[in-house]
């Protein structure tokens, strides 16, 4: 009886769930850190064993059963050797995360810029590292593994006009990076975080971005996601909303083999916008989860969300929208769009909006559509001498451009345009 | 130019026979006008020329220049010179006009093996169109068709028109929803286009476009089939007694 109860059967674990409990076991005296962040990475692993990876059974990862997914953990490549490319937009300031370190020596004039690691080994990040609520994996993950990343603080009416570009590049292994970022008052600036495999080497990656807007900050984050074709990509963005800010947020996901991007927004400052706009271009046998959800937590608040997919071959898209309306949120005005074209029939995509709403005077709605190319559109370009395949590629890629052409910076446009046209390329 | 001959014509999808025993000649040069009470096939008639697989030959015979096109797509035919000027152009949200008139001008260049258009080229040839329509920069710079109002999209399928240089134009209730002066720049951007190689189809229900452009031949459509052809004094004929008349006399 008593050997039963100090070894429940709760504690069988996968080979994924085991190669993470020793890769954590290996690197103990090695993750950086003070007392106070040792002490929060155990309890969030302890978690991790004692709940497992997330299965189907529970609701929030119901289409991403991440213990049936996730069969094993790449080994650690410390040594492997990436370096930072060209920003994506011409002017941009990179700040490189290679191999999961932070060695970019740059500065931009008026934000304070920190490597996450110096945060940890000074204790100062170790009230951060938590998890949003007992099914936060990547939470639990993340905050256990974490090394490196940036923290940027955006002093009150900062005004950064070159945007600043997260440039996370990885060679294989396991991953684990962290961007705190807080936004002062009546600060304006773009923020590209741009994941990237270098080579095909499976990587497990986890990254969490923390993101606070203070009164009337005007921000555009962007998240750029092209793993590889053998990787794991855990991402989370956390982001609280104050007064009058606006953000505009934009993911877009073109790579990777199991994906889930997580994006847990809380607006609580009174007239706050966001505008949050998706693109996904899943191929292949990937799987891609973006799981949304919006917390509308004080009266006259505003957002839109625009998700469009494109899924190919045999991949697999999930996208979970739940909004929240507070009780006193009254006046909130939430719209939700979620747009997928099918181009194969053996791809399949869920979605599941939801919407929950305690406030009486809100205007909330949400549309789902799931479609093939529309044949009056094909026969209007044919009947132009358009042969085929170009009138379907030109009409796949007008429905990404419809959203990218949104961030109207038209750099930035352009520099996304060729992103997806590319990619289009290759898997079309 | 054109040679239709005993054309049978069904929906696809439901097998309901549209055109009927058609047969319809149209010379190099010629501007033929099709008239025709509503649910004729006119619009059908259109499509099938163009490819659209919503319909099905069943049997007869479509020559361009004494070549079958039935098993052309409609991307083969509009490089052998087809052109569909819409009823209804659609809006393409998110591919930009002067990218896809690029594409399509050169698409329809590479197919004949000829070289494509440099950009200086074309962005010359489409200023030099568009101006003759009165179509602005602005409009050229929106996504396809997108928000235009209804005289602006017949404009902009003439514009295309223009740039592709089809040999046989087909001209699709291009009068429907547009006020005489934008029926006006319509018909001058048709008539621009005339030439010796060059044969034209003005599909209408009205006579009224034909004061504009004018035709060579006129021929009655009813139930699928062509019941009387004749020259421009038809139309009128039409205008001032209906079609009652003349489907009364072939019944």
């Amino acid at each position: 009886m008593n050997m039963l109860t100090t070894n429940p059967p709760a504690a069988r674990l996968t080979a994924a769930e085991t190669a993470l409990v020793e890769a954590f076991s290996a690197q103990i005296g090695e993750l950086p850190g003070n007392g106070a962040v040792i002490g929060t990475r155990d309890r969030l692993l302890d978690d991790l064993k004692k709940s497992g990876l997330p299965t189907r059974r529970i609701e929030a990862w119901h289409y991403t059963d991440l213990k049936n997914l996730l069969r094993a953990i790449p080994e650690a490549q410390a040594t492997a050797a990436t370096e930072a490319v060209a920003p994506l937009v011409d002017g941009a300031t990179v700040l490189s995360v290679l191999q999961g370190v932070a060695d970019s020596r740059a500065a931009v004039d008026g934000v304070d810029i920190a490597s996450l690691k110096d945060r940890l080994v000074d204790g100062t990040a170790a009230a951060g590292l938590t998890a949003l609520d007992k099914d936060d994996a990547i939470g639990r993950i993340n905050g256990s593994f974490v090394r490196d990343g940036y923290v940027l603080n955006f002093p009150a009416q900062a005004e950064i006009a070159a945007p600043i570009e997260l440039q996370a590049r990885h060679a294989g292994g396991q991953i684990h990076t962290r961007f705190p970022v807080s936004f002062g008052e009546g600060s304006k600036a773009t923020v590209i975080e741009r994941h990237q495999a270098v080579t095909e080497d499976a990587a497990l990656v986890s990254s969490i971005s923390d993101i606070v807007l203070e009164e009337g900050a005007e921000i555009t984050w962007i998240i750029l996601q092209q793993q590889g074709l053998a990787d794991t990509h855990l991402g989370q963005i956390r982001v609280k909303l104050g007064k009058d800010a606006k953000l505009r947020l934009f993911v877009i996901n073109a790579g990777g083999k199991l994906v889930r991007q997580e994006l847990r927004i809380e607006v609580v400052g009174e007239g706050a916008e966001l505008t949050l706009r998706g693109v996904n271009l899943l191929g292949g046998e990937s799987h891609t989860d973006v799981t949304l959800v919006l917390g509308h937590n004080v009266p006259h608040t505003n957002s839109t969300e625009t998700f469009r997919n494109v899924v190919f071959d045999r991949a697999s898209g999930v996208f979970q929208g739940m909004i929240r309306v507070a009780p006193d949120a009254q006046k909130t005005d939430a719209k939700m769009a979620c747009n997928t074209l099918l181009l194969s029939d053996e791809a399949d995509f869920a979605a599941k909006p939801e919407l929950e709403i305690f406030a009486d005077d809100v205007i909330c709605g949400h549309g789902a559509t799931v479609t093939d190319i529309s044949k009056t559109h094909l026969f209007y370009l044919m009947a132009r001498g358009v042969p085929e395949n170009k009138a379907r590629a030109m009409l796949v890629n007008a429905f990404v451009a419809e959203i990218v052409e949104e961030l109207e910076e038209e750099k930035l446009v352009e520099a996304l345009e060729d992103i997806v046209s590319a990619w289009l390329e290759k898997h079309a | 130019m054109l040679e239709i001959r005993n054309l049978h014509a069904r929906i696809a999808e439901d097998g309901t026979e549209i055109i009927r025993g058609l047969n319809l000649t149209v010379r190099a040069g010629e501007v033929a006008a099709i008239m025709g009470p509503n649910g004729s096939g006119k619009s059908t008639l259109s499509y099938i020329l163009s490819g659209r697989d919503d319909y099905e030959v069943t049997e007869g015979e479509i020559l361009l220049n004494g070549e079958s096109i039935l098993e052309l797509n409609p991307a083969e035919r509009a490089s052998k010179g087809i052109f569909l000027a819409f009823q209804y152009p659609v809006e393409i949200p998110g591919v930009a006009t002067m990218q896809f008139l690029k594409v399509a001008m050169n698409e329809q260049r590479k197919a004949r093996g000829e070289e494509e258009l440099t950009t200086p080229d074309f962005i010359r040839r489409v200023k030099e169109a568009a101006a003759k329509l009165q179509i602005d920069q602005a409009m050229l710079r929106r996504p396809l068709n997108v928000g235009f109002s209804g005289g602006e999209k017949k404009r902009a399928e003439i514009l295309q028109m223009a740039l592709l240089e089809p040999s046989l134009c087909v001209l699709d209730e291009t009068d429907s929803g547009l006020d005489i002066d934008a029926l006006k720049i319509v018909a001058d951007g048709v008539n621009a286009l005339k030439s010796p190689d060059r044969a034209t189809i003005v599909i209408t229900h009205y006579q009224r476009l034909l004061d504009y452009i004018i035709p060579d031949t006129v021929h009655v459509l009813y139930k699928g089939q062509i019941i009387r052809s004749g020259d421009k004094a038809l139309a009128h004929e039409l205008e001032a007694n209906g079609y009652a008349d003349i489907i009364g006399q072939a019944a």
